[in-house]
């Protein structure tokens, strides 16, 4: 049987940007993850660890509000999920358009602006520098002209980001953010990141990473159900690892 | 020179036809170009093949056909959105299912009529050489709604077009844009049926926002060769039926598919030429 420990509460509910009681996920009725309940403050990050298919995906698009919760109850920024757009930024697993589309890297990290501006809202200047500082951020300040399509993976994924940062979100969600990034590109992103939670930004990131995980303030291990929630050092142990993964992952 | 411009100068059908063609590259480079982006090409075809019935049962009731294939792109639509809302069916059979249901019994509708014989060619393949002023002054309007709602909508038509995740997590409706898109395709299929036809008129969407693909690199500009493209399409088929005799809404339809490989052959070569350079540079 897998291990699960108690619900770890982050903070009262009155400092939490995410709170989720008994919440059951998945689609179309089928149940993916079941039962988790957890609380974060705003301004702490927590990263979901666990093997393809264990269900961060599917809790990241709950929390958005791309899917609704099959039962229970999940609230994110004090409103139920899908209602704060302006408040949330979102960065997906999977993005297939890039080689698809005639954009500039620009346009694409324009769009993170779009929830603030809504349908008619004026583009100022000051969008417009919030755009080149997350462009500059990433380090592809250098590409705002360039296509889409001639970008690397790598350079791609950057974009992406970009575009996360360009929202100035109160919470962030990230699905496996550092996916296709090179060794720059994670430390460029690790600073990024550091520097949203600074400003108060509160992070969820799905990630395989154990070692960006373990810079969390909170981790959950997910096996298709809640394996263990905790702080990286009462989680990220190799029992709970061995549960979670079926092998033993190294971890230091 | 003469050969180029004097059908238009002497003929006052071959002026109007150049006008009406006109507005259907221009609505249709538009509509095209999200056609392209989004994937819809299907449904597009779908859309255009299955105002049939609609255009048909106009046409035996007195009514303008205009009117019976907006109700067709809505009978078509909503049967969609139902098989794909209410089944584990995909869209893509869906799409199929009502495509050649829709076209099967336009056909039987047409066959049972002995008076449709002539009516299922202009159907088919438009009259563009016998438009009439009230047709382009219908263009003139839906282009003028089309070019309304895209530039209103810009913003969560590009987030559709880039990711429709995004799209809903950023505040904008995806199902709502996605229904609102649609209904620009099939106000483009139901202004432009009578210049081109049904059966071509998404070969106007598709060819020239395809070559405008192939060059682009802003959706704007996509838009705007696929406008380019779209007129040169139109004047030079509209050429070609002239001198050569042959069908105007074939024609014109044909050398929009030229035009796009004659592009597509440009930038195959260019890109070749790029790489070959990137290996072997010039010695200086």
């Amino acid at each position: 049987m897998i291990h699960t420990t108690h619900i770890t509460e982050a903070g009262s509910c009155s400092t939490s940007c995410l709170s989720a009681q008994h919440l059951d996920i998945g689609y179309n009725h089928d149940t993916v993850v079941s039962d988790i309940s957890v609380q974060l403050k705003c301004g702490q990050s927590l990263a979901l660890v666990g093997t393809n298919g264990s269900g961060k995906s599917t809790l990241l698009k709950t929390i958005v509000g791309l899917l609704q919760p099959l039962s229970g109850e999940i609230i994110a920024l004090g409103k139920k999920p899908g209602c704060v757009p302006q408040g949330i930024a979102y960065l997906s697993q999977f993005h297939v358009s890039g080689f698809v589309l005639p954009l500039r890297a620009i346009d694409v990290v324009r769009m993170g602006r779009f929830s603030k501006l809504g349908l008619w809202g004026r583009a100022t200047k000051a969008d417009e520098e919030l755009v080149m500082a997350a462009m500059k951020t990433m380090g592809i300040d250098q590409l705002a002209n360039t296509p889409l399509w001639y970008l690397s993976g790598g350079q791609q994924q950057r974009t992406y980001i970009a575009q996360v940062l360009a929202h100035r979100a109160d919470m962030l969600v990230l699905d496996e953010p550092t996916a296709g990034l090179d060794a720059a590109g994670q430390e460029i992103f690790s600073q990024a990141i550091k520097a949203e939670l600074s400003r108060g930004a509160t992070i969820i990131t799905a990630t395989h990473d154990i070692k960006e995980a373990s810079l969390c303030d909170l981790v959950m291990l997910l096996a298709r159900q809640v394996v263990a929630i905790g702080t990286p050092q009462e989680i990220l142990t190799p029992d709970l690892l061995l549960k979670t993964f079926g092998i033993q992952i190294p971890h230091h | 020179m003469d050969w180029f411009i004097t059908p238009f100068i002497s003929n006052q059908f071959m002026l109007y036809a150049l006008l009406a063609g006109t507005i259907v590259a221009f609505t249709c480079a538009i509509v095209g170009t999200f056609v392209i982006l989004r994937g819809l090409a299907f449904i597009g075809d779908a859309i255009s093949h299955g105002v049939l019935p609609g255009i048909a049962i106009a046409i035996l009731m007195g009514i303008p056909g205009v009117v019976g294939a907006a109700i067709g792109t809505v009978v078509m639509i909503s049967g969609v959105s139902l098989i794909t809302l209410k089944s584990r069916l995909s869209s893509d059979t869906a799409i199929g299912l009502l495509f050649v249901g829709m076209l099967a019994l336009g056909v039987i509708i047409v066959s049972r009529s002995t008076s449709f014989s002539g009516d299922l060619v202009r159907i088919l393949f438009g009259e563009i050489l016998g438009v009439s002023i009230q047709a382009i002054i219908l263009q003139v309007i839906a282009a003028v709604v089309i070019v309304i709602v895209t530039v209103a909508c810009s913003r969560p038509f590009l987030l559709l077009c880039f990711d429709p995740e995004q799209a809903q997590v950023s505040g904008f409706s995806s199902q709502l844009f996605h229904y609102i898109m649609l209904a620009l395709i099939a106000l483009t299929v139901v202004v432009s049926f009578q210049t081109v036809g049904t059966l071509l008129v998404f070969g106007m969407l598709l060819a020239p926002a395809g070559a405008g693909a192939l060059l682009a690199r802003r959706i704007g500009a996509m838009m705007a060769w696929a406008t380019v493209f779209g007129t040169l399409s139109i004047y030079f088929g509209l050429l070609a039926s002239y001198h050569m005799n042959i069908a105007a809404g074939a024609a014109i339809v044909l050398t929009a598919v030229i035009i796009f490989f004659m592009v597509f052959t440009v930038q195959t070569v260019r890109g070749q030429q790029v790489r070959r350079m990137e290996l072997h540079p010039p010695h200086e």
